[in-house]
This record gives structure tokens, C-alpha cells and sequence, in this order.
């Protein structure tokens, strides 16, 4: 499997740590309440289909990507930088 | 007062020769980490163009000659592999104690890398004048090409001799295939 970093270009999955799903960058405000911490620190979906994961190319430059998946077909189809999602 | 005796990252372990191929060690009056603050490419490049006549390199690239270069290292970040410098509007550290810098040269390099690293080597997109973040075996590696059948690669000092263990072990693998042994 090869990801596609915004800077570095296609490069292979062993230069890349898994995060997991990109709800990380949606951070409820502190008072949200309980039930909206509990759903972003605790709860996931198990999407058949596409899905937006947060990988680290550590192997790399360095960057934090998020990274637009299928998990049925395992198509890869584009990434971006974490930094410029979350503005 | 006790003399203390620079050893560098290399002493004991190169140079290494097999066949044509071989691995020795590069020395840098220093090595410097500069990381522009945001917004402060364009002075700090300047501060560099002047300071040793390298101007900031775009992603994956080198500037500069042998003696004086400037080399992408990753997101915001460069090293200067020269005289000292200190650019302002920049983060700046000086790693020269921190890096082991190596350089493999001779027909079949681009072979015994091809062993190590996941990087696409080909003639086509990893050309002279070029950098690269990438893997060495299992270590964090910048790759840098200087010529058709020579590379230079900086790896953390604390992982020169397993670098060279294992860059030892496919030059003797890529060389023994080659005289068909
Ligand atoms: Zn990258």
C-alpha cells in the first residue's frame, strides 16, 4: 500500500504511523457536555466504504496527513495535510 | 586540564570498500537545523543566500556547492552542511555533533540502496541535486544524490554503526551477485 503525502509524493506505508479516524481533528469545546466528549473520545464508526484516517509520515517529513480511504475496495483516493484541515 | 579528542561518527567503522563499491564518511564544518518561523522563508533565505551563498531550497532539493550546501530536511525544516549560521526569523540549532553523514559511491549503489529503502530511486525522479526523507533499514534517513552513482545519507550519530552494518552487508550482496559469485 502506498499513500500519497502532499509534500513528499507516493510513498510506501512503512514510512507512515496510523492514527486512526480524523474525527481527532473535530475536538468538541470544553463545555460540550458529557455525552459529545464521550462520543469523540470513545465511540467510532465502522465505515464499509470510504473514510478519512489521520496517518504520521514519520518515516518522512514529518507531516500529519489525513487520508481519504475506501476500506472495501482499498482504493486510496487523496490525502492533505492535517495543518490545513483543521483551520 | 584533561584534552578532550573529537572522535567522529564513523572512527573505528569506515571506510568500507567492496568490489567498486564504496562507504565513507563525510565531514561538515557544521551542521545546522533551520526552521523558518511562519511567514519568514523569504528573509531567512536571503540571510542564507548571503551568509554562504545558498538560498533556501524548495521541497526535496539542495542549494549551494560542496563545502556550502543547504538541504531540505522535512516540513519547515532545512540543514545547512557548512560554516556555522545563524539566520534571524528562524528557529536555529546546531546538530553538527548529531548527525553521522555517509557517502556511497561506485557502479551498483543505486542497487544496494534499492535493499534498504522503500524510496523510489529510479534515474528519472531521484536526480542529482535532490533530497529525500525516507527509511534506511528501520532508521529515519536523508537521502541525498551527488552524482550519477553517489549518495550521501545523514542518519542519527547513535545509528552509525548499525548503518553501516547494514550498508556494509548489501554493498558484499549487490557485489557478489555482480561477479556472479
Ligand atoms: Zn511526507
Amino acid at each position: 500500500m502506498r499513500l500519497p503525502c502532499p509534500i513528499c509524493g507516493e510513498r510506501d506505508v512503512r514510512e507512515f504511523t496510523y492514527k486512526g479516524h480524523a474525527v481527532a481533528l473535530d475536538r468538541p469545546a470544553p463545555n460540550a457536555g458529557d455525552a459529545a466528549w464521550e462520543d469523540y473520545v470513545h465511540l467510532r464508526e465502522n465505515p464499509a466504504g470510504e473514510t478519512r484516517e489521520l496517518w504520521y509520515h514519520g518515516g518522512g517529513c514529518g507531516a500529519w496527513i489525513v487520508v481519504r480511504r475506501n476500506t472495501v475496495t482499498h482504493e486510496v483516493l487523496g490525502a492533505e495535510l492535517a495543518s490545513e484541515v483543521a483551520e | 586540564m584533561a584534552k578532550l579528542i573529537a572522535k567522529s561518527p564513523g572512527a573505528g567503522l569506515l571506510p568500507v570498500r567492496v568490489g567498486s563499491l564504496s562507504l565513507t564518511e563525510e565531514a561538515h564544518d557544521a551542521i545546522t537545523c533551520v526552521a523558518p518561523f511562519q511567514g519568514q522563508e523569504k528573509p531567512v533565505s536571503a540571510a542564507l543566500k548571503d551568509a554562504i551563498g545558498a538560498a533556501l531550497p524548495g521541497v526535496g532539493r539542495v542549494t549551494g556547492k560542496a563545502g556550502a550546501r543547504v538541504a531540505w530536511l522535512g516540513l519547515g525544516q532545512v540543514l545547512v552542511l557548512g560554516p556555522p549560521v545563524a539566520p534571524p526569523g528562524a528557529a536555529v540549532t546546531d546538530q553538527s555533533d548529531g548527525w553521522a553523514c555517509l557517502t556511497l559511491e561506485g557502479p551498483g549503489s543505486r542497487a544496494v540502496l534499492a535493499r534498504l529503502t522503500p524510496l523510489d530511486l529510479r534515474e528519472n525522479l531521484f536526480k542529482r541535486g535532490h533530497a529525500a526523507r525516507s527509511l534506511l533499514g528501520h532508521m529515519t534517513c536523508l537521502f541525498l544524490r551527488t552524482g550519477v552513482e553517489r549518495y550521501e545519507m545523514l542518519v542519527f550519530r547513535s545509528m552509525a554503526a548499525t548503518a553501516v552494518h547494514e550498508l556494509t552487508h548489501a554493498m558484499q550482496s549487490v557485489a557478489a551477485q555482480r561477479s556472479g559469485a
